[in-house]
């Protein structure tokens, strides 16, 4: 029987298995939305602004391990869309996206809500297509969840034009997709393994670095056994986190522009270092010049070759998915009779130690102002460090990192790349829609709430009981540190004036609101807010206004010229 | 240092802007770009000269490879290639340079594919040093116009790119 392009378009979505679908109506989709209707294998979550359809659809597919899937109209709705592409590529999270598109006898007539989504969307997609005959609709819809889920994940957007949703064709969904330009390797080079084994078991100072692979791959256990096999060192990401448990001794915190003593000096004076599915970023390494040691050897694992030998030359590249190369490496570790140094280890230990003592995350917790770091602890007490929480970017980011010690992978999910302020609240929706039951906190400020705030409405809509913990300073923090620290202390347009009342803003949504601004109150109002299971409660803690993130590796600098506290 | 990289693609719109927009995007340079379907009409074949330390190059041929439509690369220069690249050029010949204009288009091999009573518009093939030794060799000023289309490149004796 021939359908719709329409509903073609629905009958994949729920072939593909999708549970929910992010979006939010409009001209160029409404024969798809008319489908959407009749049916009820696809549920559909309206956010209320597109940006938050694709940070929802990107929360749910890091929190669970299936692709986030939105749908929004041509033109605005594709621009106001781009925010959340741009952050869903930077930090790899398999998404696809269609979007409708003004007629095809319409396209470059400059119709009304066109916009060239291909040509907006192109750097920041991992592919994209225009679908100009319906009867290529399913297979390209199918090859964009190929292309979305495997290799290293990323975007991918099906655009399709309004005429294409309501000409005809034959439906069938294909089972399998092949490519001859695009294949990614799975299986990492049994030479480049043993290589790198043979080095990792020779070295003194050994360290083991990891990153949002680790947690997107999921190798968190393979990972957690080798640095085990291994008793070395290990750091993760900030997209890292959870990929090794936080608790463990070896766990070093993590490392990076704001990341601890222990692991940066551990990382800049390795001699063998080994890093995961991370790419040596500029907030993970800082200047690359300086990083660079003649002594050290580098072995670097990733599923995209691009990433490896970009910012930093390594000796020994290893391309392939983590999860296998790991278990790979693990077989081979505990089937060889070569044991690491253990002398040359115990005193990298001993070393390492001491530079922990200094311990780098102290701060003041007898203040009779609250201390932002001291909800971050009190909300991973409360919650059993079993949360699942999304942040926003800025300060209460880092401490949320800092502190909140995730044991789990896919617990922590935030904007790394990108740095999208407004992440958090939309986000959070899907953390939820992934794990119904769950405990889900949204840990953010009173300058990147706002960016997404209108999704309390989709909050109520959904009840979707998210936790929202606003760490309100009254400034941008983050960009005041900087201001503070590089700029003079001049606080150019950082002072959040005219802040709104959050209590009666969630109230006005239909939601719970309570202010806490003394110290002693924060337990108590965390307790009331994880016992009111089904609601939405937002918690807006007034904090000490003068509080920076330590360590600080200024911009530029190497990783061990911290400032601290 | 120049290298001469060249790729297969898939014959579709749009892959050439995604080629053409990774090197903008990532800073890398381009000196020329030839881009037209192969003898199998579904693909097309691109010949990049672009430049860069072999770090770069090596990135360039990575981010290459990482594009959906992109079935293979290959760094032609990393091996014995031959490179060709034609250029038209219009010249001032009247009075007593004619004749000098002719010698200089037979020098180099060009033909002489349009004459007016002021100009000949010669068509000269070669790798990109020898047309610039051309127009370097030439008077200032006879230059009326010229097009070139980016160098073509391909490897010697059993270097095949194909899938």
């Amino acid at each position: 029987m021939e359908l719709t392009g329409a509903e073609i378009t629905v009958r994949c979505l729920a072939d593909e298995g999708v549970e929910y679908l992010f979006g939010y109506p409009g001209g160029a989709v409404l024969h798809i939305y008319d489908e959407i209707f009749k049916q009820d294998r696809v549920k559909h979550i309206l956010v209320r602004h597109e940006q938050a359809a694709v940070h929802a659809a990107d929360g749910y597919a890091r929190a669970c391990e299936k692709p986030g899937v939105v749908l929004v109209t041509s033109g605005p709705g594709v621009t106001n869309a781009v925010t959340g592409i741009a952050t869903a590529y930077m930090d790899s999270i398999p998404m696809v996206i269609v979007t409708g598109q003004v007629p095809t006898h319409a396209i470059g007539q400059d119709a009304f809500q066109e916009v060239d989504t291909v040509g907006i969307t192109r750097p920041c997609v991992k592919h994209n297509f225009l679908v100009k005959d319906v009867r290529d609709l399913a297979a390209t819809i199918k090859k964009a969840f190929y292309i979305a889920t495997t290799g290293r994940p990323g975007p991918v957007l099906v655009d399709i034009p309004k005429d294409v949703t309501t000409a005809r064709c034959e439906y069938e969904y294909p089972q399998s997709v092949s490519m001859r330009s695009y294949s990614p390797v799975v299986k990492g080079h049994a030479g480049q393994i043993k290589k790198a084994l043979g080095l990792l078991l020779e070295a003194k100072r050994p360290m083991i670095y990891t990153g949002g692979g680790v947690v997107l791959g999921n190798a968190a256990s393979e990972l957690t056994q080798f640095v085990r096999n291994l008793g070395y060192p290990c750091t993760n990401t900030l997209m890292g986190l959870g990929g090794y448990p936080a608790t463990d001794p070896l766990f070093m915190g993590m490392l990076g522009m704001h990341g601890t003593y222990e692991a940066n000096l551990a990382m800049q004076n390795c001699d063998v270092l080994i890093a995961v599915g991370a790419r040596f970023d500029d907030r993970v390494i800082g200047n690359p010049k300086h990083f660079f040691r003649e002594d050290r050897k580098i072995i670097h694992v990733d599923v995209d070759p691009s990433s490896i030998s970009k910012r930093v030359r390594v000796d020994v590249p290893i391309v392939g998915d983590v999860r296998e190369v790991l278990a790979e490496m693990n077989r081979q570790l505990v089937a060889s009779t070569q044991k690491p140094d253990a002398a040359a280890l115990k005193a990298w230990w001993t070393q390492i130690e001491l530079w922990r003592a200094r311990d780098c995350l102290k701060y003041d917790r007898a203040s009779s102002i609250i201390k932002p770091q001291m909800v971050v602890e009190k909300l991973y007490e409360i919650t059993g460090g079993d949360a699942f929480v999304t942040s926003d970017v800025g300060q209460h980011q880092m401490w949320a990192a800092q502190f909140y010690k995730f044991d789990k992978p896919r617990r922590w999910i935030n904007s790394g790349g990108l740095g999208t302020m407004g992440f958090g609240l939309p986000a959070a929706i899907g953390a939820c829609l992934a794990n119904p039951g769950s405990t889900v906190a949204c840990v953010t400020g009173e300058a990147s709430i706002q960016m997404c705030i209108q999704e309390l409405s989709t909050c109520k809509q959904y009840r979707t009981p998210i936790k929202i913990v606003n760490l309100n300073n009254r400034y941008m923090g983050m960009v005041r540190q900087w201001q503070e620290f590089f700029h003079g202390n001049r606080y150019a347009e950082s002072y959040m004036d005219a802040l709104p009342d959050f209590v009666r803003l969630a109230e006005s949504y239909g939601h719970v609101g309570i202010r806490v601004d003394k110290p002693e109150d924060i337990e108590g109002a965390l307790r009331e807010a994880f016992s009111r299971k089904d609601e939405l409660v937002f918690l807006d803690f007034v904090t000490d206004q003068t509080e920076n993130v330590f360590p600080m590796v200024p911009g530029g600098k190497g990783l061990s010229e911290m400032i601290l506290v | 240092m120049k290298h001469i990289i060249s790729l297969l693609l898939e014959n579709e719109s749009g892959a050439l802007s995604r080629v053409a927009g990774l090197f903008s995007a990532r800073g890398y340079n381009i000196e020329s770009l030839t881009v037209a379907p192969t003898e199998d009409a579904t693909l097309s074949r691109m010949t990049i000269v672009t430049s860069g330390s072999s770090d770069v190059i090596e990135q360039i041929t990575k981010q290459l490879n990482k594009l959906v439509d992109v079935v293979k690369v290959v760094d032609l220069s990393e091996g014995e290639h031959i490179e060709r690249e034609l250029m038209l050029v219009k010249v001032r010949a009247s009075g007593k340079d004619r004749e000098e204009m002719k010698r200089m288009a037979d020098i180099f091999r060009g033909r002489i594919l349009d004459v007016t009573d002021k100009s000949y518009t010669i068509e000269l093939t070669g790798t990109g040093e020898k047309l610039d030794a051309f127009l370097d060799a030439l008077e200032e000023g006879v230059v009326l116009e010229t097009v070139r289309t980016g160098a073509s490149g391909i490897g010697r004796g059993e270097r095949i790119l194909k899938i």
